[in-house]
């Protein structure tokens, strides 16, 4: 077994900074009772100005006015924590949220499938840094020394006991995840690094120390197991993304859309599932929020297809009233079979599947846009058809029918070259009431043109057109 | 340098090259018309324009047989907002597969947006559609997405469009059951009408 911890010490501040679409400019998150309030966290360009976690506001706005404030909300770095483990599970089936503030991943049984560990570490990062999440990844032989490594590596990948033993031992007492006493009662005892408390007689710290230190100590060697709970994807996916401002063009919910679609895609693909229906929800300061729901014909996963078809239902949707926060709840997550491509396919490289294709049309003309034809066994030519994606049904093959039918039959005043057929006589619908006695014709008028019309048995002997052969 | 490229530098020898052959086409069905144009058939991954008045020249029987074998071999057949529903049992008898058959339906404005995303995406074998207000610049943009979608585009428009130019690779003007080229890209126009079968 190997385990990467993957450690997120931003977590929090990450989490409002990807909603930023300036994530550069000041920002502090803060904390406390209103009288008091304490920053919990800053940016880089905002420590620039001086200010530093735990300053009180006050004294932070003392030094600078020119810095965004958010508040800190610990279910927030929950959530987020949640969002990545779905993310991870792509890559494991062994994720846990033992720690806060960090994921364990257990990467042996997945090296044979995303390469050796370098390239799977560069493919974690890559795709961390792309859903905006500041981190460090450190690979040891059990899962606690993993979270420990974090605490003063980047980058490092223990991949034996003895390296492990000579890495934990260099590192400083205060690093090494022990309870603050212990840690001040070993720093009295003068001891600096983690190897020379190891080499004290393990009697000795038994009797000194709390049974926790011990296990701990014990946990990092790979001596005591760790019971990790392991993570499962939930069932669904609902995000929410509170806006720093009122929004109320389509134009600035784009930003935030795209974050959203963008962790809906990292979902699906740890739970390797698609999805075939989510709803947008745009909250209102007042009034009930507005539903963008967006449904697909088939499951899907592509974030810039999802994106596009999203960012078409948004656009066609009224915004009547400033929004304050936008929420993406996916409760059907099909499972995703991707697009079968053939070897040898004759299309161009950038060809779309059809199925995207579709989808595309769907968000932009409507979702009844996009049909096939479908025949149904009616005498009636305007009840013969229906607009489905039906196979071709036993079809009356012998008679002679146009391709063009009109919506509705017309009056047919124009002067007849000729009659080339008919009549023939269609008598149906006693039983639903739209009964239909006609005599049908084809007929050529003077332009050319070859029409498909019809009198009414017994009626005023006017003539309806009813299609053109095309 | 050798003799060879000295004497190719000095232009003193005339280098013969292929000539320009226009690209295979698409057999259009009606083997008189295939005889007479340059691409042997419908051009493919290009616009063929066809100018009529109306329904009813039997502008489907000019292009059923041409669907039916895209259909057959599995490619699917688009028509973005006809002018009439097509029916069923008129395009199951002339050999299109309808399951293989789409529809789009879109007013005028999207007509012409809908058609491109079909060309473009290169997963349809044929794009059929009518735009009534289409410039030459929106025919030129649908030349452009046939082509790199590789796709075949059969643009219908009225007759008054015969005045106005066009970027498409073959102009055809049906009448009666006949056509009448009035531009083909890689040769000359026939200069008389071609009859093509019209029943059904």
């Amino acid at each position: 077994m190997r385990w990467a911890c993957i450690l997120l010490p931003r977590l929090a501040l990450d989490g409002v900074l990807r909603r930023h679409p300036d994530p550069e400019a000041p920002l502090a998150l803060i904390t406390g009772a209103s009288q008091r309030r304490v920053l919990h966290a800053v940016n880089p360009s905002a420590r620039a100005l001086g200010l530093r976690a735990g300053q009180s506001l006050t004294a932070a706005q003392a030094l600078s006015r020119d810095f965004t404030i958010h508040g800190y909300d610990p279910r927030d770095a929950e959530r987020w924590q949640r969002l990545l483990a779905a993310w991870a599970y792509r890559y494991s089936s062994q994720v846990s949220l033992h720690y806060p503030r960090a994921l364990l991943v257990e990467i042996a049984s997945s090296l044979a499938l995303f390469g050796p560990w370098p390239r799977f570490e560069a493919r974690l990062r890559e795709e961390l840094a792309a859903l905006g999440f500041t981190h460090r990844i450190n690979v040891a032989p059990n899962p606690a020394a993993a979270r420990v490594l974090g605490n003063a590596h980047d980058g490092l990948a223990v991949a034996s006991q003895e390296a492990l033993k000579d890495v934990l031992g260099a590192l400083p007492v205060e690093r090494a995840g022990l309870p603050r006493d212990a840690v001040e009662a070993l720093s009295r005892m003068g001891l600096r690094r983690l190897d020379q408390v190891l080499a004290l007689p393990r009697a000795t710290l038994t009797r000194r120390f709390a049974p926790e230190v011990i296990r701990h100590l014990g946990e990092l060697l790979g001596e005591w197991p760790l019971a990790l709970e392991s993570y499962l994807p939930p069932d669904e996916f609902d995000l929410r993304l509170e806006l720093n401002f009122e929004v109320s063009s389509h134009q600035a919910l784009l930003f935030p859309l795209r974050r959203l679609i963008g962790d809906l895609a990292a979902f699906l693909a740890g739970r390797d599932s698609g999805v075939q229906r989510f709803t947008l929800e745009l909250e209102h300061v007042k009034g009930a929020p507005s539903l963008v729901p967006v449904g697909l014909l088939g499951a899907e996963r592509d974030p810039g297809l999802l994106f596009e078809l999203a960012r078409g239902r948004l656009e066609r949707t009224r915004v009547g009233a400033p929004v304050r926060a936008v929420r993406l709840t996916a409760r059907e997550l099909p499972p995703f079979a991707p697009e079968r491509r053939e070897l040898f396919d004759a299309r161009p490289q950038q060809s779309q599947p059809w199925e995207q294709l579709r989808e595309r049309l769907r968000a932009r003309l409507g979702d009844h846009a996009v049909h096939g034809l479908g025949t149904v066994g009616d005498h009636r030519p305007e009840c013969a058809w229906q607009p489905a994606f039906l196979s071709s049904a036993q079809l009356d093959g012998a008679r002679l029918r146009p391709g063009w039918l009109l919506a509705r039959p017309i009056p047919f005043d124009v002067e007849v070259a000729g009659i080339l057929a008919g009549p023939e006589r269609i008598e149906s619908g006693w039983w639903d009431g739209g009964d239909v006695r006609r005599d049908y014709y084809l007929i050529e008028t003077r332009k050319g043109q070859r029409g498909w019309v019809y009198r009414e048995v017994g009626g005023d002997g006017h003539y309806w057109l009813q299609g053109w052969f095309g | 340098m050798s003799g060879l490229e000295a004497l190719l530098d000095e232009r003193r020898i005339w280098r013969g090259r292929e000539t320009n052959r226009p690209p295979a086409g698409c057999p259009s069905g009606h083997d008189a018309l295939d005889a007479a144009l340059p691409s042997g058939g419908w051009p493919e991954a290009a616009v063929t324009e066809i100018l009529l008045a109306g329904q009813g020249f039997g502008e489907l029987a000019l292009l059923w047989p041409a669907l039916a074998r895209l259909s057959q071999v599995g490619e699917r057949v688009v028509l973005v907002a006809p002018p009439c529903l097509p029916y069923p049992h008129a395009w199951a008898r002339a050999g299109v597969v309808l399951e293989r058959l789409a529809l789009v339906a879109a007013d005028e404005r999207d007509a012409l947006w809908a058609a491109e995303q079909c060309l473009r995406s290169g997963s349809c074998g044929a794009v059929l559609c009518w735009p009534r207000i289409a410039d030459d610049r929106a025919l030129r943009r649908l030349q452009v997405a046939a082509e790199s979608g590789q796709t075949l585009a059969f643009v219908h428009r009225p007759l008054a469009a015969l005045a106005n130019p066009s970027p498409a690779a073959l102009r055809l003007v049906l009448e009666q059951g006949r056509v009448r080229v009035l531009k083909c890209r890689g040769g000359l126009a026939p200069p008389t009408s071609i009859a093509f079968a019209r029943a059904g």
